[in-house]
């Protein structure tokens, strides 16, 4: 089969996957399976948003955290003023989703746009730094914001509202995140296929080649990462409410480190990477977590493994060397 | 006819060394120009300055009517200046046609133009690049130079390293590029393959400008003094 086609199939097992494995479950009786795919979507959404700057773009951002704390808060600020009736800036809160996701996509995009309009004027190992240090700086921010539980973090007492669905059942709330995984999945292959995505792989490859026919580096790198940031800001959203918290740990740099994680398990720059990553690193929490707490010593060993001899993650492991590598 | 391109006493440095110690170059509206001159003369470099890959630290850069001397590479090529680098440079990783849409402009010269132009792109539409054959590889560094939409197609050593056939197939394509007036300056060292051609050549020689005239008019002793003919 060519590699094409595999990889085609291969993407075509893991949304089948994440979407019968939880059906199972429902007709199963078993709602903690459930909770767990909808944390895989929800992570793989994540990884989606970070591999348009890391895997199209090449840009190492280890500071992806930020939006994805960024996006919780705003889903629990919002839900809380909702909850109590009281204004958030002069306006409402609000329990919808459908308002709460545009706000923390927004809010989440215009923090990308400034860190990335600083940090894109250094490269390599200096990128790395500043990303980091931006989001530790929205982390203390965070943690010293007594208004929204600082340190303690913020409950969602009330899980957000989706029209036409009750959130609080698990296997609704999973179809609330496993469609916005399918909108953002198909949202990436359109942004790969389009033009923007090919200057944006462009340079990647070669700054100075891509600006001498007309492609400006800077400008396409900075709107790939807003975008990004819109994208991870989302998950962010759907995980508090998933969670019904959000806590300053969703914006620590660990965060940053399990997005990349992520993306590297299942293959940097491959479209269904960040789905396999995500369904890895969950199933690895779940089988190993029980047995011990130490259980990311040994996906610590499954990274070394993916980095040494697969570096393509899983889908370059079964579809083949990626061609954007 | 208008000076499209005009070079005027660049000087450029790499580091402490100088590489160019002035070169005057234009190029007219609908003209072909040669930039000749033997191995390491500057012409590259030449290439490189007025199409903002390197910074003159003399002299001017006029394209178009205004000053390019100082403006971001790609800011001067979506002015119109169009780049088929020396060793043709694709994105090695970028199928066919992800390299031409990467570059894409609006204007004239369309993915459909562009491969309908060199139908050897369409066939490889979505192949690698880094799989072509150097022939293809060259069209496709042609190509894209021609998404952008150029008022100027700049080639620096189009066909250095391609099979005798394929570099008449490369001439034959700068040829009906001409013919549909694109203004072209042309970086090569094979006389009779550029006398067809070129309208007018100018000679580097140790980062200067020495010689400019009608290839005609390049006699066996500026060949032999120049050329290393």
């Amino acid at each position: 089969m060519p590699e094409k086609s595999r990889e085609y199939a291969v993407n075509a097992v893991l949304a089948l996957g994440l979407l019968l494995v939880p059906l199972w479950a429902l007709w199963a009786g078993e709602p903690f399976t459930i909770t767990l795919a909808t944390r895989i979507a929800i992570l793989a959404l994540a990884g989606v948003g970070l591999n348009i700057a890391l895997g199209l773009g090449g840009m190492v951002s280890f500071g992806h955290a930020a939006y994805f704390g960024i996006g919780a808060y705003v889903a629990g600020i919002l839900a809380q003023h909702a909850f109590l009736n009281t204004p958030v800036l002069g306006l409402p809160g609000s329990n919808q989703m459908l308002t709460i996701w545009p706000v923390a996509m927004l809010i989440s995009g215009v923090m990308a746009t400034a860190i990335g309009a600083l940090s894109l004027r250094t490269s390599g190992i200096f990128f790395i730094m500043i990303t980091l240090a931006f989001a530790q700086m929205v982390f203390y921010f965070a943690i010293s914001w007594p208004a929204y539980g600082g340190e303690d973090g913020l409950p969602i007492y009330v899980r957000n509202q989706f029209p036409g669905l009750n959130t609080m059942r698990p296997w609704d709330l999973f179809l609330v995140a496993f469609g916005v995984l399918m909108v953002g999945l198909a949202f990436s292959a359109l942004l790969r296929g389009s033009r923007f995505g090919a200057a944006l792989m462009a340079i990647r490859q070669n700054p100075e080649r891509a600006a001498a026919v007309g492609i400006n580096p800077y400008g396409v790198q900075l709107t790939a990462f807003a975008i990004s940031g819109m994208i991870t800001g989302l998950a962010g959203a759907l995980m508090a409410d998933l969670t019904r918290f959000t806590s300053p740990s969703m914006m620590a740099w660990p965060m940053s480190g399990e997005l990349i994680v992520i993306i590297i398990l299942g293959g940097t720059g491959r479209l269904f990477g960040p789905v396999a990553g995500a369904a890895i690193l969950v199933g690895f929490e779940v089988t190993f977590g029980g047995m011990t707490e130490h259980w990311k010593l040994w996906l610590g060993l499954v990274l070394l493994g993916a980095v040494l001899f697969a570096r393509g993650g899983l889908i370059g492991l079964i579809a083949g060397k990626e061609r954007h590598g | 006819m208008t000076d499209l391109l005009r070079v005027e006493g660049i000087e450029v440095f790499y580091g402490a060394s100088q590489a160019l110690f002035g070169v005057d170059l234009t190029v007219k509206e609908g003209q072909a120009v040669a930039l000749m001159g033997r191995n390491g003369m500057g012409k590259t470099t030449t290439i490189r300055t007025l199409c903002r890959l390197h910074t003159a630290y003399r002299g001017q850069v006029w394209f178009a009517g205004q000053t390019i001397t100082t403006l971001p590479s790609y800011k001067a090529a979506r002015l119109g200046i169009g780049l088929v680098p020396e060793g043709r440079r694709c994105f090695a990783t970028l199928t066919v046609t992800e390299n031409l849409i990467a570059a894409a402009r609006p204007g004239a010269w369309t993915l459909e133009r562009v491969q309908s132009f060199f139908p050897r792109l369409a066939e490889r539409a979505g192949q690698q690049a880094s799989t072509l054959s150097g022939g293809e590889q060259q069209m496709l560094a042609i190509g894209r130079a021609l998404m952008t939409n150029p008022r100027l197609l700049v080639l620096d050593e189009a066909t250095e390293g391609l099979a005798p056939v394929i570099r008449q197939e490369i001439w034959a394509a700068i040829r009906a590029l001409k013919a549909q007036g694109l203004s072209i300056l042309v970086v090569d060292k094979t006389l009779s393959e550029l006398k067809p051609v070129a309208d007018a050549c100018v000679i580097l020689e140790r980062g200067q400008s020495v010689w400019s005239g009608p290839p005609s008019a390049i006699t066996p002793d500026i060949e032999h003094r120049y050329l290393g003919l």
